[in-house]
């Protein structure tokens, strides 16, 4: 078990990209194709550059935007078909249900809701940090939460409007094309952040823990989900799902900018989010859906409460 | 006592059972068939008229607008008789007073209908349970029967008044077209879970019987149209409540079955104790199940409209693209709404709705379909799901028959030409249900009570071939150690019941084997015989259709608290995954059966009689498919 820490400390302690101590967190094939990616990518995240959009552009030099520029146009390119349940986001819908479940548990838990009621959420506000096309705003507001989205990307937060007036419950979402530090610095609070897939496409996770950190009220709730960074991960999320299954868009995901759980842990920490409860998900190529497990070797989630300050 | 012309609603005569109703000038008879015990009668101001029961003494209601009375059913078919006599002598001749009649159910008045009491008329009105909705505000009519009576022969004469159109009506969540067991099992269900009770569930069926129940009476004849419920079933419709209301009327448990062909060369003989349970089965008329249903429905605090209508045409707005994607869907539907500029602009969120057009003029909005209408569904039709199936050659003929004695055991006889299955219904009724070709079933519906009598004993007993014996490898092969004992092993063959007198009516029906390709697509769903139609051999058809309302149920259910949009096409096709599971290894069997049982041909009658052996004396055999059969054991296990 300390072993893991150790490592972890590494991984978080030096800056990203730059580490090259241990040759089992490399990816195998150093010749591979994407090797060269990689080694491209970390000279990018020396010096960031500012993201694109109008919402960025204000940004002096010395700010460090959370947005990544390419990354943001990986999903420009395929926002139409955000709610073709077929589509390039078949595995996220697959995958939704599961996540939505632990959110409800866990938040139901935290603010003492009753989890058999239809609408738990009924006065709680929720942002959705990255979310898309509304794929995870929607059913948190159809349980009764006032929930706000906001995304990088402006064809996203059209689609997620355009969806989202089609039925009267969700119809009350607001969606703003903007990052979470904007959002910071106009001073807004929730009782829940949210942000979920969305670390492993950030330029500094840090940061971007940070900003959410201080959306959260004290004692909210702060719930992130990603993918780990493990051999188990390269195989599956990479590998598999990249390029055998064709489920995501081959370079979705670069596996350096995966965290581990103590990783993620870790930066939670530092941004003032204690981290009760983690869980894995698990694809059952069988019956091809998703559970909820203790086994956090390729996706995971968490569930922090912002300490008091 | 009364006759009854060929355009005689069924449903009136089911009711009256024979009422002859004497002319009056003087007094008008209302007679109410109703579940409530307190009457309010509400007359237009201006008039004066006293009301008074059977029971009670006449009260004069001068100068009251309302009159409350009490009023209690007679014994026989539970109407009550409320008569109203003019106190104040009136100059003209003829009036009429507008009546509003309200009953009050525990703490609730609901509005039953109108009336107008007109003095020209003789004779007394039977209004039939039909309820539109409880508001008392809203001037809906209902369709009203009015009696008259000439001499000692009753005509009747149904008048229907125009509906007003309700525009922009409250949209509904889930809209069931079709009000039959399975439909009225759904909505059922769904007022018991706790996820999905706050849905706002609309029934559209047009067959009156619906607006109002009360428990059908034990002394009556067993109607012909039964159904076997297997224990799966008895428990699901335990937890929405429709099983109680079921205790009280007629039904018969069975826990035995014997299974025999004509050839005379095998048995099988299940008893409920080879799996250790204490019924098979048991049978209960269609109506009386549909009624318990109805009755669960009501007592439940639950959103439900029952629309007494028929389903015209159905109309979805494409959505763009980015939604789920169904090919095959836009041949049939009209897609029309969201292009057509004339049109005034639809509210965004009756955009992603289905409009249903009803036959009365009215249209209403609902999120998902279910399409519960049976066979020939109009819903799968206007969805436009293809289906699969053939037809057998085959009629199937039912009706009641009485024998001497009890009889609590399931008989199956495969004859030549097909299966004659006598279940019991209680007393000493049973149930027939032959399998025949379709000239056969006719001649077998035709010809006369004694013959058919003689045919019946006929098929079940000595025709065809004598009775099965067991030799002794059977003994043997019984005898051997299969663990937990089998009592019905040790059971000798048994001659089924000679039937003594057909009691009900024969009716036939064309069989065949149906399925849908498809449950589901975008907002519509199949349940019931609408997505699959089997051959009645084993008893199946509605228990299929009942495992379809309660594995819909769940799925909303679990839709609704993750959050997801229950008419969402991926939620819908989980329920199709489940159930296709479920349903095909049955169909596939039956169908199996039946045409193992369609030929005479020496080896296969050799290899048939085999099989029953085997069934019969192989225990671990014989209770795999018990259970398989009651709906305890779910095959193929994938999870």
């Amino acid at each position: 078990m300390t072993w893991w820490i150790h490592r972890g400390l590494r991984r978080a302690l030096v800056p990203r990209g730059l580490n090259s101590s241990s040759p089992l967190l490399r990816p195998p094939a150093a010749s591979s194709p994407y090797f060269s990616s990689l080694q491209s990518r970390s000279q990018e995240n020396a010096a960031p550059e500012s993201g694109i959009g109008g919402s960025t552009s204000s940004k002096t030099a010395s700010f460090r935007s959370s947005l990544n520029p390419t990354e943001v146009a990986k999903f420009a390119a395929i926002a139409e078909t955000w709610w073709d349940s077929q589509g390039p986001f078949k595995p996220l819908h697959l995958m939704n249900p599961t996540r939505v479940s632990f959110i409800r548990s866990t938040l139901c838990r935290h603010f003492r809701k009753d989890p058999f009621s239809v609408r738990p959420f009924e006065g709680l506000k929720i942002i959705d940090v990255g979310c898309g096309g509304g794929i995870l705003s929607e059913p948190l507001a159809r349980m009764g939460a006032t929930v706000t989205g906001i995304d990088a990307v402006e064809k996203n937060i059209k689609i997620a409007d355009i969806h989202a007036a089609l039925d009267p419950l969700t119809s009350s979402i607001e969606y703003h094309c903007t990052t979470a530090e904007e959002v910071v610095k106009e001073n807004k609070k929730f009782d829940a952040v949210i942000s979920l897939e969305v670390i492993e496409h950030v330029a500094d996770p840090a940061d971007f823990c940070k900003s959410l950190a201080a959306l959260t009220v004290p004692k909210g709730a702060t719930i992130i989900s990603t993918i780990n960074r493990s051999m188990r991960s390269y195989a599956t999320a990479i590998i598999a799902a990249e390029y055998l299954l064709n489920w995501l868009p081959k370079g979705t995901h670069q596996w350096s900018r995966f965290l581990t759980p103590e990783e993620l842990v870790l930066i939670l920490e530092r941004a003032g989010v204690s981290v009760q409860e983690m869980a894995g998900f698990v694809y059952n190529p069988l019956t091809g859906d998703w559970t909820l497990s203790d086994d956090t070797s390729v996706n995971f989630i968490a569930f922090g409460t912002k300490r008091n300050e | 006592m009364f006759s009854s012309g060929p355009w005689l609603p069924d449903y009136i005569v089911d009711r009256l059972g024979g009422v002859l109703l004497p002319p009056s000038a003087v007094y008008s008879w209302l007679f109410l068939k109703i579940a409530a015990n307190k009457l309010l009668v509400h007359v237009t101001p201006g008039h004066n008229i006293g009301l008074h029961t059977a029971t009670s003494t006449p009260t004069s209601a001068s100068r009251c607008t309302t009159s409350s009375i009490e009023v209690s059913p007679t014994k026989m078919w539970n109407l009550s008789r409320i008569s109203f006599n003019n106190v104040q002598k009136s100059t003209r001749h003829s009036y009429a007073i507008p009546l509003t009649i309200f009953s009050l159910q525990n703490d609730s008045c609901f509005m039953r209908g109108f009336y107008t009491l007109n003095s020209q008329e003789s004779g007394g009105l039977i209004l039939p349970e039909l309820l539109r909705n409880k508001s008392l505000l809203s001037p809906d009519c209902a369709t009203a029967a009015k009696v008259m009576g000439h001499d000692s022969r009753v005509h009747f004469k149904v008048c229907e008044k125009n509906y007003s159109v309700t525009a922009n009506s409250e949209p509904f969540d889930v809209a069931i077209i079709g009000g039959g067991m399975v439909g009225l099992a759904l909505a059922s269900a769904l007022s018991s879970t706790p996820f999905t009770k706050h849905l706002n569930v609309a029934i559209v069926d047009p067959n009156p019987a619906l607006g109002g129940s009360s428990y059908y009476i034990k002394n009556e004849i067993p109607g012909s149209r039964v159904s076997t419920v297997t224990p799966a079933t008895i428990s699901f419709l335990r937890d929405i409540g429709a099983w109680e209301h079921v205790k009280h009327q007629r039904h018969a448990f069975f826990d035995q079955m014997q299974v025999w062909d004509y050839t005379g060369l095998g048995y099988t003989r299940y008893c409920s104790r080879d799996v250790g349970k204490e019924y098979l089965g048991c049978v209960v008329e269609n109506k009386v199940l549909c009624n318990s249903l109805l009755l669960s429905l009501q007592e439940k605090d639950f959103k439900k409209t029952i629309i007494p209508a028929k389903l015209t045409s159905m109309t979805v707005s494409s959505r763009s693209s980015s939604s789920g994607v169904s090919s095959g869907q836009s041949n049939t539907l009209d897609k029309s709404r969201t292009n057509n500029s004339e049109e005034t602009a639809e509210p965004m969120h009756l955009q992603s709705l289905v409009r249903l057009e009803l036959s009365d003029g009215q249209h209403i909005y609902s999120k998902l379909v279910v399409g519960a209408d049976g066979a020939k569904s109009r819903v799968r039709e206007m969805a436009g799901i293809k289906t699969t199936g053939w037809d057998y050659s085959q009629s199937g003929l039912i009706c009641t028959v009485e024998h001497t004695g009890e009889n609590h055991c399931a008989w199956q006889r495969f004859l030549p030409s097909g299966p004659i299955a006598l279940l019991p219904i209680g007393d000493n009724f049973s149930n027939i249900v032959w399998t025949m070709s379709s000239n056969e079933a006719n001649r077998h519906k035709l010809m006369s009570e004694d013959d058919f009598v003689k045919a019946v004993n006929y098929a079940l007993d000595c025709g065809y071939g004598p009775h099965p014996q067991s030799n002794f490898l059977d003994n043997y092969i019984g005898r051997l150690p299969w663990g937990s004992g089998t009592t019905s092993i040790k059971e000798s063959f048994q001659a089924p019941p000679k039937v003594i007198d057909v009691v009900s009516e024969r009716m036939a029906f064309p069989l065949s084997l149906m399925h849908a390709l498809e449950y589901s697509s975008s907002q519509f769903v199949l349940i019931g015989d609408a997505a699959h139609a089997v051959h009645p051999l084993a008893g199946q058809g509605v228990n299929l259709g009942f495992g379809d309302a309660s594995t819909l149920t769940k799925v909303i259910s679990e839709g609704i608290s993750m959050g997801t949009d229950f008419a969402d096409l991926a939620l819908l096709k989980r329920y199709e995954k489940e159930r296709k599971a479920a349903n095909i290894p049955w169909m596939a069997i039956l169908d199996g059966f039946q045409k193992a049982y369609s030929i005479d041909f020496g080896p296969i009658n050799l290899l048939r009689a085999a099989a029953l052996h085997g069934a019969q004396y192989i225990a671990p055999l014989k209770r795999n498919i018990v259970s398989y059969a009651m709906g305890e054991w779910n095959w193929p296990r994938f999870t």
